[in-house]
């Protein structure tokens, strides 16, 4: 554990806020007052500020009362009441759909899954979906257990399959997911790319607690289902001075953080942290690398891409999930449409292993840097 | 001994009030109500002597709907808690029985013949509303016959039909409000026509045409209408019904005088979101009104290959919701029922379950033809002999209220209007292409705005690979 902590910073440096790089930022102006806050805290503020401005919302899910395993939901309970803020029983494919029925009504769900792990059950409820409802889910393994059931059936085709006379744009639905060191099978899990194969709803996954904020509520505002998975692995480890007020980060547009020439890079969530270290190590080699984030899955902001790989003539997509059938294809086969008479080189995905997410293992079948690093130069030097 | 009789007292009142608002029942004719069991027959089921103790609970279990028989050796001063609250304590190791050795009974109110049961409870029905809701009755059958066929002669792709289950879907559609929210399962299109969905409006969406509130999107009966609070049906089985919960529980915090009704088969209580639904429903204490429709029959699975539990009524306990076995062919019956449960989930904002028995006369849909998996004589003895539109139509002509010139003039004009319905709705607009593109999300994406120029300039350069008719 130590080890795979040695890898990162204590505090982790957030990527696109570190010296020397061109952040263009599309939040706060700077007479904000500003706090400094770790994810699950921004996320946190997030969920006050949308409860607070819209009465009609809701954020329930399982052990969200007492705050949530992984604190995201601190203080909700207490301050709006036990009618808003609520327990659920052990079901995640219960909890989609009932999401779903509330937001049907017209109401705003934010359901918290407690691992994406576990969100497959209410996969079917999803893809009927209602308004976005969010759900806390605390993990995006539990979110697959969700996902037949409710998610992919109900909630993300519930306004086209009746003719836009019902909608559950008012659901949203929250799980952490992504690796966190000793996860093992069924708390690393990244099921990102199930989700992005589902029209109707809409995949959303911030690099940190800044973005984070602005763009949950942008989630919970969307008048779409929006599944938003929140990188466990820096719940704590990533800090960022994070504006008190209300703001929103629009949906469905990619960040460059970084500015570069020879490659482009794409990524989302924590990887991004990852991919500018290796980012950092190729510019002592010469290397320029323009860095992404992508922010939203789907629908994907294909034009900033196409723009940067259309000037660099290079990509790179690195992401957690396993390699195949990964988001990382979906992104890869869009470029070589858009692109290919620019590539000077094949699209290089560098991503997890094909198989399940392996607990002593970790280490190896990570993205890291130095395979990153080496993709970046095999690709520029092809 | 004392301690028996004042448990059967307490067991009589709460099955009293489990029946039902006694304020508005018609009465029982004598004038204090039947002890469920006498002392007697408690004390000679249950104490028996412990050469026998092993054998004799499941036979013990028996003459009330309780799931647990008390027991002589159960020390009522010597109670242990547990993070649920306390539980009595008792050193005879026994198990609760698989089964009752008796079956739930199920409430009627009219025989066969159509006359109502002596002493039975059931809340009053005018002229007016009995008459309606056979004429309703009546029209759905007719319905369902016409497109049937409108399907077996290839004008619509898909039908299926209500038939044998007319007095589930009229009766409990009688006796809700209209701002109670429907979530239906598929068998169910009765709710929406006595709600007053037309017989165009329906056939809108079997043609899929222009009219379509739901714009061509899916196959034939998935019907929905906001403005019926009709939820728009959906094929997967049972995913209504932890929407419903949410739903009750929205309208529940919008203090609305209103509840969710949502409907489901005997096989759609094998899914896991039955038991997601039921559960939430009573944890977030949601007014939502389960009705099982227990046809007998899953397609080709009967429900001996379904459950082994007495019916779907039995598991209402398990969840701590309130239950009743109905016969579903008594309009009357489901009528009062219904009206109970909602006012029940209504005032005090619980769940109710409500298990219909019935029989699906019908094939599942038009893909199905169920003498492959049933006996034709089976479909024929509950099509003719337990059939519940001339059972309800029996009392309702008993009553004065109804001639054969009435029924063959509602017959005549309803099959009339039907078929002009058909002919106008196949005859009607298509659909534009863009409705393809419509509401995936709110607004049309970016890569849905380029498929549909790409798709539009294909179907211009190529037309004959495509259908007529859907404008660009």
């Amino acid at each position: 554990m130590a080890s795979l902590l040695g890898r990162f910073c204590r505090k982790l440096v957030v990527p696109g806020s570190a010296h020397g790089s061109r952040m263009i930022s599309t939040t706060a102006c700077d007479s904000e007052a500003v706090k400094s806050l770790n994810l699950y805290s921004a996320i946190n503020q997030a969920l006050h500020i949308a409860l607070e401005t819209d009465p009609r919302s809701y954020v329930f899910g399982e052990d969200v009362g007492f705050g949530g395993v992984f604190r995201c939901t601190t203080g909700l309970a207490e301050r709006f009441g036990k009618n808003r803020v609520f327990n659920t029983p052990l079901c995640e494919q219960g909890i989609v759909g009932f999401g779903i029925g509330l937001a049907a009504m017209g109401n705003r769900a934010v359901v918290e899954i407690q691992f994406a792990d576990y969100i497959y059950p209410a996969f079917d409820q999803v893809k009927r979906v209602f308004p976005t409802l969010e759900f806390d889910f605390s993990t995006a393994e539990f979110l697959i257990r969700g996902f037949n059931s409710q998610i992919v059936n109900e909630a993300a085709k519930f306004r086209y399959r009746s003719g836009n006379q019902f909608n559950c744009g008012g659901l949203t639905i929250r799980a952490p997911y992504g690796a966190v060191g000793h996860g093992g099978h069924y708390h690393s899990q990244s099921p990102e790319a199930f989700f992005c194969h589902v029209p109707g709803i809409k995949v959303v996954i911030p690099r940190s607690p800044r973005e984070a904020k602005g763009l949950l509520l942008s989630s919970i505002r969307d008048p779409n289902p929006v599944v938003f998975f929140e990188p466990k692995w820096l719940y704590r480890q990533a800090v960022e001075e994070v504006p008190e007020h209300d703001y929103m980060i629009p949906l469905s547009q990619a960040e460059v953080i970084r500015e570069g020439n020879d490659i482009t890079l794409v990524g989302w969530g924590a990887q991004l942290t990852v991919m500018e270290q290796a980012c950092l190590d190729a510019e002592k080699e010469g290397i320029s690398c323009e860095l992404i984030d992508l922010k939203t899955l789907l629908p994907w902001d294909k034009e900033t891409v196409e723009a940067s790989v259309k000037k660099t003539g290079r990509l790179l997509i690195s992401h957690e999930a396993p390699v195949t059938g990964g988001f990382g294809a979906e992104i890869s086969a869009t470029i070589l449409e858009r692109c290919f008479l620019k590539l000077e080189a094949p699209v290089s995905r560098v991503c997890g292993l094909d198989t399940p997410f392996p607990l002593v293992f970790e280490p190896f079948y990570m993205p890291t840097k130095n395979k990153i690093l080496d993709a970046i130069k095999s690709t520029v030097n092809y | 001994m004392a301690m028996w009789f004042a448990r059967s007292r307490n067991l009589v009142s709460s099955l009293r009030q489990n029946l039902g608002l006694s304020a508005i029942l018609i009465k029982r004719n004598h004038s204090s109500p039947r002890p469920v069991f006498t002392n007697y027959e408690l004390s000679s089921k249950v104490f028996l002597d412990p050469s026998t103790s092993f054998r004799h609970e499941s036979t013990a279990v028996e003459s009330q709907p309780d799931l647990v028989q008390q027991s002589d050796h159960e020390d009522d001063a010597q109670e242990l808690d547990f993070p649920g609250g306390k539980v009595g304590y008792t050193s005879e190791m026994k198990f609760i029985p698989e089964s009752s050795s008796r079956r739930i009974p199920c409430y009627r109110v009219l025989n066969e013949h159509g006359k109502i049961i002596s002493d039975s409870d059931f809340i009053p029905v005018s002229e007016k509303l009995a008459v309606r809701m056979y004429e309703q009755m009546a029209t759905l059958q007719v319905m369902d016959h016409i497109f049937y066929e409108a399907q077996r002669q290839g004008r619509i792709s898909f039908y299926l039909t209500s038939v044998g289950e007319e007095a589930i879907n009229i009766a409990s559609a009688a006796a809700l409000s209209p701002e109670d929210v429907v979530l239906p399962q598929y068998r169910e299109p009765g709710v929406l026509l006595w709600r007053g969905f037309t017989l165009e409006e329906f056939a809108n969406q079997c043609f899929g045409n222009k009219a379509d509130y739901g714009k061509g999107r899916q196959m034939p009966i998935h019907y929905g209408s906001n403005q019926h609070n009709y939820f728009t049906v959906s094929s997967p089985i049972a995913t209504q019904l932890p929407q419903a919960a949410g739903v009750g529980y929205a309208l529940k915090m919008e203090k609305k005088n209103a509840c969710a009704v949502t409907f489901i088969g005997d096989g759609g209580t094998s899914e896991g979101d039955f038991h997601a639904g039921l559960n939430f429903a009573a944890v977030m204490e949601a007014p939502v009104v389960f009705i099982c429709r227990n046809n007998g029959w899953a397609i080709s699975t009967h429900i001996s290959e379904q459950f082994r539990s007495d019916g779907i009524v039995v598991k209402g306990q398990a969840y701590g919701i309130r239950s009743i076995r109905v016969d579903g062919n008594d309009a009357l019956a489901v009528y009062s029922a219904v009206r109970s449960a909602r006012e029940m989930a209504v005032t005090e904002q619980r769940p109710v379950l409500i298990e219909a028995m019935t029989y699906r006369v019908g094939h599942h849909s038009t893909s199905d033809d169920s003498t492959k998996y049933r006996e034709a004589d089976e479909i024929q003895y509950w099509k003719m002999s337990r059939n519940p539109v001339n059972r309800f139509k029996k009392w309702v002509q008993d009553n004065g209220w109804w001639s054969e010139e009435d029924e063959s003039k509602l017959r005549s004009s309803t099959r009339k209007q039907l078929l002009q319905a058909i002919q106008a709705a196949e005859k009607w607009e298509k659909q534009p292409l863009t409705e393809l593109f419509n509401d995936v999300y709110d607004v049309k994406t970016k890569n849905l705005e380029e498929q549909e120029v790409g798709l539009k300039a294909l179907v211009e350069k190529q037309p004959q690979d495509y259908p007529t008719g859907f404008h660009i």
